[in-house]
């Protein structure tokens, strides 16, 4: 387990903070180009995802565990919006058969 | 070595499932993937020696959320390929728009240099008695606060779910 939890000295952070925001911009065409309500859902999780990890990195890099508790935080809070979110979709789904968003436009213009 | 091999192992496999959640037509194929790439950010999170949150995050994304997703999919009986897809010209917009995202932080992050990592040895701020020693004292009011939230969360949710009289 020593040469395994060693990996500050291993990867550089610039690395991480790559692989986290092309993880977010994943999340940000999966937004964007989905029509699939419950896609963009999981989309969005994912960028939430993205941005734990990072939190998480930058925590682990300078020591300070308070990085890691927001994480924490962010996770309660993704788990009460996604228990939210589906409810209202099934609500929406109710109502006219389809989870497709580009129904659901009387709000755009 | 093997660190980097793993840190490079881990970042593929999220990659490749996060593509395969936008690749895939049906929605449930989207969900196991999603898993995956949860599951490989838990492997992350090992590396990084935070096993709480790498726990947690087993616990609340890959099981609890993902099966929320997966009770919705079958729930609403959407396993099928819809093809609900937008026009092309759509899809080649936000590719780019995402890409520029990209290039721009990637940009940004080149002319700065980020501070050297303070930890000399091995952290240990990840562990489980640790963290939780400063969440309870430090953090002990926003962690009883989120216990309201998720008591109005539950009361919104099934205020939401259940049908009404005229229904």
């Amino acid at each position: 387990m020593e040469s395994i939890s060693n990996i500050v000295q291993y990867v550089p952070l610039q690395q991480y903070v790559i692989f986290c925001i092309a993880l977010f911009c994943i999340g940000v065409v999966g937004v964007l180009i989905k029509r699939n309500a419950l896609v963009i859902f999981m989309s969005i999780e994912m960028m939430l995802n993205a941005v734990n990890l990072l939190l998480v990195v930058f925590s682990v890099y300078h020591n300070d565990p308070a990085g890691q508790v927001f994480v924490f935080f962010v996770m309660l809070v993704a788990a009460a919006e996604v228990a939210i979110g589906l409810a209202l979709l099934v609500l929406v789904y109710r109502h006219t058969h389809s989870i497709d968003v580009n129904f659901l436009n009387k709000l755009k213009w | 070595m093997m660190t980097q091999y793993l840190f490079y192992i881990f970042s593929s496999i999220s990659i490749f499932a996060a593509l395969m959640v936008l690749i895939s037509k049906k929605p449930i194929h989207s969900v196991l993937y999603l898993v995956l790439a949860f599951f490989s950010i838990s492997g992350h999170f090992i590396l990084l020696n935070a096993q709480f949150i790498a726990i947690v995050n087993i616990i609340v994304y890959a099981g609890a959320i993902m099966v929320l997703f997966l009770f919705t999919v079958m729930l609403l009986n959407l396993n099928i390929s819809t093809e609900l897809t937008k026009p092309r010209i759509i899809k080649v917009i936000a590719g780019i728009s995402a890409a520029m995202i990209l290039i721009t932080i990637v940009g940004a992050l080149k002319g700065i240099s980020l501070a050297p990592p303070d930890s000399a040895g091995i952290t240990q701020i990840g562990l489980v008695k640790n963290l939780g020693k400063v969440l309870f004292s430090d953090f002990i009011l926003p962690f009883e606060v989120s216990a309201v939230l998720f008591l109005s969360a539950m009361i919104g949710a099934v205020m939401l779910g259940k049908k009404t009289a005229d229904e």
